[in-house]
């Protein structure tokens, strides 16, 4: 595996999108031609090196291609958006699309990331060792297709918006999560080991959603059933089991109503 | 105004009966002419193909229902990326619904010259007009909607033949309208009750008159009326299992009625995106092709023109008037609906829809349109169209036209679906060899489209004296053996002319033209019965005040073609 090093010089006066700091776009590329790769700020196209000292090079394949960018990455969109394969690696806090479109490989954030993270995932693996922002994981601006596949660990705490439309695949936050988790879910899982405020699953058709700590309030459309002993990310306890959203439609199979679950920690 | 010579391309017009010879185009003042001076400037159209600019009969492209579209599809746009401006063009994107400018470049990208927006809401009417204006290039008309109107269906209940045709004259000339409309006659207003009329015998709720009623006397006040196009309907029953017998039914009621105009149409009725209404069995589960059985009575019925629909497996944005059909799709899709009751006139929905060729239904969708093209014995009365964006987007009949003129192609598209066997089970595409020829899609695109609206006098054929709106392609019929030569030439005109000034140079769009709006202005008798009501249902119903509703042809109209029209007695 050959890696490509990547970091700030300076801080642009815009935002970055640089949708080219993934290992599907450097691989088999030298490090003069990566910073000759366009990086688009407002209606200006400057190029990687305007931004970025380049070090090392792309593997023959984006599989065989480490991404690993530096600095204060505040002002950078889209890292890892697209990929397949390979591995990025972001040293630094960055801003929105971090793993959006993703299909494979895998990307590990050391500091927070923005919002619109891992949109319409379909594969992969992300994790983030700070905090994620808005819409992790959720379906693009107006599209009914959330994140679709893969894995995803939090290990701070979410934003608003988590899982919007979400169709499949795992979220795993191990801090807090702010409003709306899972909103019109048709598939997938979200574990939430720290709290929640409101609005868990609204309008869920399908998916799961299992939390630790406590919800500040319960969505009116998810009815308790009963208690349940459950093994979740390790962790072996009694979960009051939650059906719903009854507001909404719900697919049958085998003859029963199928809904969306939400497991409580008792 | 310069002077143009296109030499040695091979010209198509079926109008002139002209098939692939090598001619010579001559323009001159914004008319194609017999010949031109020496200091004419030269396209080389050699190994190209010539044909007349195309003509569109049926497309959603302007309006409330398509800006709903592109509002609540913000995703559209990751489909086509947007495309900053250059040279004369503005900033444009979108693909099923494409912003007002891509629409103009895109049909010009396809050498199209004229775009009939399918339907408007006359309350809405203004914006369709803002919208057409704002489009470049293109010449464009709207047919308002009538199968729905209060006024039409209180007057034809009543038998009043001539207070319809006054009041459509009226409504023609508030909304700057081109044609009548007809879409789920009776239906949409059901759906105000929460009701449909899925059959021609359906009553409708409170006004206790049937679509048969409606169809039959807006074909009649068309007539009566004398309008360059014909009565325009989308019948009930659309994209349902079964509906084939609906749309004979429909398609009946035009027995015996000839035309009635000086404008060259010999059709009373044209029915649209006719795939939507070719369908058997009685389920989803035993759904097959009608398409012989309606391609037959459309040949069989001189008076009859149709326009495909066809299905060009693509995501894209159902919209339409017919209300309770959108209500329909969203309970099979679960994706977003959008639903508007238009007053006293209709009504509107907007649904999202990916047609994907792994599902079986989609796929025999997709063959139907072929079929029914394919089966056509006189194209000039079968129209190229998707109906866009309901059926796919317009930016696809480069695509459609590969598959309908090359037997390859559809193979290919057939071995690409999940349930190919089941699809070529019950249609009778996967046995048809036809093949159709440039002189036949000229027929479908421009010739037979022109013909049917009337405008024969203008767009259509390469005749001296008509419009200067010509369209080279970069496709040499002699040599040509790829299917794909065929979608990438149509999609990209290496030249374009409007009204004789070159819009298109080289594959370049280098002119946004000189749009025009045409609509008819019919005079009829006085009519103080019909002014008194009209006054009336504005003082009770409308929100707005009927100095209010017409649509003002300085501001909303710049550049307007005008058909006077007298149909007084």
């Amino acid at each position: 595996m050959e890696t490509v090093t990547l970091t700030i010089k300076e801080q642009p006066p815009l935002f970055l999108e640089a949708e080219v700091f993934n290992p599907d776009a450097l691989a088999s590329k030298s490090a003069a031609e990566i910073a000759a790769l366009p990086l688009p700020m407002g209606k200006t196209t400057p190029v990687v090196g305007d931004y970025f000292t380049v070090t090392g090079k792309g593997g023959a394949t984006a599989a065989e291609t480490k991404v690993v960018v530096n600095g204060d990455l505040t002002k950078v969109k889209y890292i890892g958006a697209h990929m397949s394969a390979g591995e990025v690696v972001i040293n630094g806090n960055t801003d929105m699309y971090v793993g959006a479109w993703m299909t494979g490989g895998k990307i590990t954030a050391k500091g927070t990331i923005g919002h619109f993270a891992a949109t319409a995932m379909k594969g992969g693996e992300i994790i983030v060792e700070g905090d994620a922002g808005n819409y992790l994981a959720a379906a693009y601006r107006g599209d009914w297709r959330g994140m679709q596949g893969g894995r995803i660990h939090v290990k701070g705490n979410v934003g608003s918006d988590t899982g919007t439309f979400m169709m499949g695949g795992e979220i795993v936050i191990d801090g807090n999560a702010d409003v709306h988790v899972m909103t019109h879910a048709d598939g997938g899982k979200t574990v939430i080991k720290g709290n929640a405020k409101s609005r868990l699953g609204g309008q869920m058709v399908r998916g799961e959603i299992y939390l630790f700590g406590s919800v500040d309030v319960m969505m009116p459309g998810f009815n308790y059933v009963g208690d349940v002993e459950l093994e979740v990310e390790g962790v072996k306890a009694k979960f009051a089991e939650y059906i719903g959203d009854t507001g909404e439609r719900h697919p049958k199979s085998k003859g029963k109503l199928i809904y969306g679950k939400l497991y409580k920690k008792k | 105004m310069a002077e143009y010579l296109i030499k040695n391309g091979f010209v198509f017009d079926p109008v002139q009966g002209i098939n692939g010879d090598k001619k010579d185009i001559a323009i001159k003042d914004g008319k194609i002419v017999e010949s031109v001076g020496a200091s004419a400037k030269v396209i080389d159209a050699a190994g190209k193909t010539v044909m007349a600019g195309g003509v569109d009969i049926h497309a959603h492209v302007a309006g409330p229902k398509v800006n709903v579209g592109r509002n609540f599809r913000p995703e559209d746009k990751k489909q086509a990326i947007y495309e900053p401006g250059r040279g004369v063009r503005r900033m444009s994107g979108g693909f099923s619904v494409p912003t007002v400018f891509k629409t103009g470049y895109e049909y010009a990208n396809m050498g199209y010259t004229t775009v009939m927006e399918a339907a408007m809401p006359p309350f809405y009417a203004r914006h369709v007009h803002e919208e057409i204006r704002d489009t470049p290039i293109i010449d464009q008309g709207a047919y308002p909607v009538f199968g729905n109107n209060w006024f039409v269906l209180e007057y034809l209940k009543n038998g009043e033949a001539e207070n319809t045709a006054a009041y459509i004259s009226w409504l023609l000339r508030m909304t700057k309208g081109f044609a009548i409309k007809c879409v789920n006659p009776g239906g949409t207003e059901a759906w105000g009750w929460g009701l449909n009329c899925t059959s021609i015998h359906d009553p409708v709720p409170y006004f206790d008159i049937t679509p048969a009623e409606i169809v039959k006397g807006l074909i009649e006040a068309n007539e009566y009326l004398k309008l360059p196009h014909s009565m325009h309907v989308h019948s009930n029953n659309l994209g349902n299992p079964g509906n084939y017998e609906t749309t004979l039914e429909t398609l009946k009621l035009a027995e015996g009625i000839s035309a009635k105009n000086d404008f060259g149409r010999e059709q009373v009725l044209h029915h649209t995106h006719i795939q939507f209404h070719s369908y058997g069995g009685t389920t989803w589960g035993d759904f097959e092709s009608r398409a012989d059985k309606i391609a037959d009575y459309v040949n069989s019925q001189k008076n009859i023109t149709c326009d495909i629909g066809f299905v060009t497996l693509d995501e894209t944005t159902t919209m339409t008037a017919d209300g309770p059909f959108e209500h329909h799709l969203c309970e099979l899709n679960h994706l977003k609906w959008a639903n508007t009751d238009v007053e006293l006139e209709t009504g509107s929905g907007v649904v999202p829809y990916v047609y994907s060729p792994d599902i079986y239904v989609c796929g025999l969708q997709w063959a139907i349109g072929l079929e029914i093209a394919l089966l056509a014995k006189d194209s000039m009365r079968f129209h190229m169209t998707t109906d866009h964006p309901n059926a796919g987007p317009f930016t696809r009949y480069p695509r459609v036209m590969k598959w309908l003129m090359s037997a390859k192609a559809r193979d290919e598209m057939f071995a690409g679906m999940k349930n190919e066997d089941k699809v070529r089970d019950r249609t009778g595409l996967s046995t048809m060899d036809r093949e159709l020829s440039l002189y036949e899609i000229a027929m479908m695109t421009r010739a037979g489209t022109a013909k049917a609206l009337g405008l024969s006098h203008m767009y259509g054929s390469l005749t001296p004296g008509l419009c200067g709106d010509v369209a080279v392609y970069d496709y040499n019929p002699e040599t040509a053996s790829d299917p794909e030569a065929i979608e990438k030439a149509f999609g990209k005109a290496a030249f374009l002319f409007k009204q004789g000034e070159l819009i298109i140079n080289d594959g370049e769009i280098v002119s946004n033209g000189n749009k025009r709006t045409l609509w008819v202005n019919v005079k009829t008798n006085e009519n103080p019965q019909v002014e008194r009501d009209i006054a009336l249902k504005f003082n009770k119903f409308y929100t707005v005040n009927q100095n209010n509703y017409e649509v003002a042809a300085h501001h909303y109209v710049p550049n307007p073609y005008v058909f006077e029209i007298d149909a007084t007695v």
